[in-house]
């Protein structure tokens, strides 16, 4: 089993799911989140005030899945998420120890 | 008497038709001069029109307050001082309605000396449903009560708009004594310089009774009046007024706990921007209703109103796009507030071209004062209640000597002592009403100024005015009102 967490641009978050979808993920949590990486904040301007936001939206994608689906998972959330402008976010995989299903009590696989 | 001399009377004692000029009411013309003017004087007509328009014109002002003022600025704070400022200027509407009924109509508009009225309309004593107040024409009278809650509203909002300076760390209950005591030190007295008269037909009867009689009525009416300044619908007794005050406020209170070095940006844009609109329609009350009739100088206030917010509207985005930013819709609306306020003092003397004009030329001035002027001297005026009431309010002031002039599209200047029962308009020349426009906004920044220091200086050394650095960082919201703006 692997934990995947995605680091998205809010407005793909439908095509990312989609296609999440079509390869049979069962679940997915969804955060607004806010964070800064090589894409810079902007600048805001009130009445000649100057603010620099240096934080930017994004949503945080999280999700389980079998080992033998990740790679296919991790290639629909590139290929999905892709723009081609700074920005466009990172994902990242850790393998998950145990999982455990609270309604039934099923484990592991069986669980995600 | 020499010619030359009642020509010089005559100028003195031009009854200028200043914004809500009134006199109580129908028995105003005690009987020695009312016998004198009684046998060519019509009976006071009370039209329906006027009086059904004045009340829409009332209700559109309170509008202005409550929600627009209170929307306008709570959109420009943090999240955690919404409540505080929508807070504020309900309540501080409230407490002057309540004052105005009680001694503040009386104090303003019953006969008195030339910096404020009188006590005999205490507790609106001695009026009654049949009492008139008069307008600015010869034998036209709308209820006094009519009248009495125009005034109000003009009452409530200068107030509220002082907020703009020191909003996000007023405490309430400071807050609540300064505006008691500034509306009776301040603002009466300058509504009552500004605006009290003896009326046409008052003004007309004493040119009929002879120089003395004019010379007597003259002398009764406010100090800034005698100056011969115009001021239509306000420009100084509510927005240099209220925004010299709140640059006075500004300063004396302190800045707010992180300012300038955290960001504070406005909450909700959208919340200004419908604010701004309401102030927009309720102006039309405002300027429009401060003709106290319904007739043509009405339309004339009205279509000022109109044409110069739209022009300043437009002019400060185009200062923002020239200044290397982008157009933005804090600008645009901060443009129209301005042409409103710059058009106020002009709207019924001037002509729909000059209000353009003016229109055009206060952004700039305004943005200038925001967006420079501010951070340079790194004054906290929160929400920009000097950079846009004040400065506007001077550029309107000043700019109403000029364009009143008929030769500039304007409307000139009524005269109701030249031939007593009508109006004659003209002008004195661009010399003297912009010195006489000149001498009414001193008088007001230093009589608000330095009035409202003393009452800044006295409630912070007894009950305290500013919000305490807990209370800033909690948000006024919570520390002062125990609720909090949005629960979601």
């Amino acid at each position: 089993m692997k934990f995947v967490t995605a680091i998205i641009k809010p407005f793909q978050i439908d095509a990312v799911r989609d296609a999440l979808t079509g390869l049979g993920v069962s679940g997915l949590t969804v955060s607004e989140v806010r964070g800064y990486g090589r894409q810079k904040g902007h600048t805001e301007i009130y009445r000649g005030a100057e603010y620099a936001t240096s934080l930017v939206p994004k949503l945080k994608l999280e999700l389980a899945c079998p080992d033998g689906l990740l790679d296919r998972v991790v290639e629909a959330i590139q290929a999905t998420a892709h723009t081609g402008t700074v920005g466009d976010g990172k994902i990242f995989v850790q393998t998950i120890e145990r999982a455990v299903r609270i309604r039934t009590g099923e484990t592991d696989d069986a669980a995600i | 008497m020499p010619q030359s001399e009642r020509a010089k009377l005559g100028r003195t004692g031009r009854a200028l038709a200043a914004g809500s000029a009134a006199i109580g009411s129908a028995c105003w013309a005690l009987p020695a001069r009312a016998q004198a003017a009684a046998a060519a004087a019509p009976a006071p007509i009370v039209d329906k029109g006027d009086t059904a328009w004045m009340l829409i014109a009332t209700a559109l002002v309170l509008m202005m307050s409550v929600p627009g003022l209170a929307l306008f600025y709570g959109g420009l704070v943090r999240t955690k001082n919404m409540l505080s400022v929508l807070t504020q200027v309900f309540v501080i509407v409230c407490l002057v309605a309540v004052i105005w009924v009680t001694w503040g109509y009386s104090l303003t508009f019953s006969e008195g000396g030339p910096f404020i009225g009188g006590v005999s309309k205490l507790f609106l004593a001695g009026v009654r449903a049949d009492s008139l107040a008069a307008t600015f024409s010869n034998g036209v009278y709308i209820p006094e009560y009519a009248f009495i809650c125009f005034q109000m509203t003009f009452a409530c909002i200068t107030p509220a708009l002082i907020v703009g300076g020191f909003a996000e760390r007023v405490k309430f209950s400071g807050l609540m004594l300064f505006v008691t005591l500034w509306v009776t030190f301040v603002y009466f007295p300058i509504a009552h310089m500004v605006w009290y008269w003896d009326g046409p037909d008052g003004i007309a009867a004493a040119a009929a009774a002879g120089d003395a009689a004019l010379a007597e009525a003259t002398a009764r009416a406010g100090a800034i009046f005698q100056m011969g300044a115009l001021d239509f619908a306000g420009g100084t007794v509510v927005h240099i007024n209220a925004g010299i005050a709140g640059l006075v406020g500004a300063i004396m209170l302190g800045k707010r706990v992180g300012y300038p070095r955290e960001p504070m940006p406005p909450h909700s844009l959208v919340m200004t921007m419908i604010g701004a609109s309401l102030l927009w329609v309720g102006w039309f009350g405002f300027n429009a209703g401060s003709n106290l009739e319904a007739n043509a100088v009405t339309a004339v206030a009205f279509i000022n109103t109109f044409a110069a917010t739209a022009a300043a509207g437009l002019s400060w985005v185009l200062v923002e796009q020239a200044s290397g930013g982008k157009p933005s819709l804090l600008g645009a609306v901060t443009g129209a507030v301005a042409g409103l306020v710059a058009v106020t003092p002009a709207s019924g003397f001037a002509g729909p071209m000059g209000s353009v004009v003016l229109g055009l030329i206060v952004s700039p001035i305004c943005y200038l004062f925001v967006a420079k002027v501010k951070s340079r001297f790194g004054y906290d005026d929160s929400l920009d209640v000097f950079g846009v009431h004040c400065v506007g309010g001077i550029v309107g002031a000043l700019a109403t000597g000029i364009l009143v002039d008929p030769a500039l599209g304007g409307q000139g200047i009524a005269d109701y002592a030249a031939q007593p029962g009508t109006a004659t308009f003209g002008y004195p020349g661009l010399g003297p009403q912009l010195w006489a426009q000149a001498k009414a906004v001193l008088l007001t920044i230093a009589w608000s100024g330095i009035g409202s220091a003393i009452l800044y200086l006295a409630i912070d050394k007894t009950i305290g005015l500013r919000a305490g650095e807990d209370a800033q960082r909690e948000g006024l919201d919570l520390a002062e009102h125990g609720e909090r703006a949005y629960n979601y």
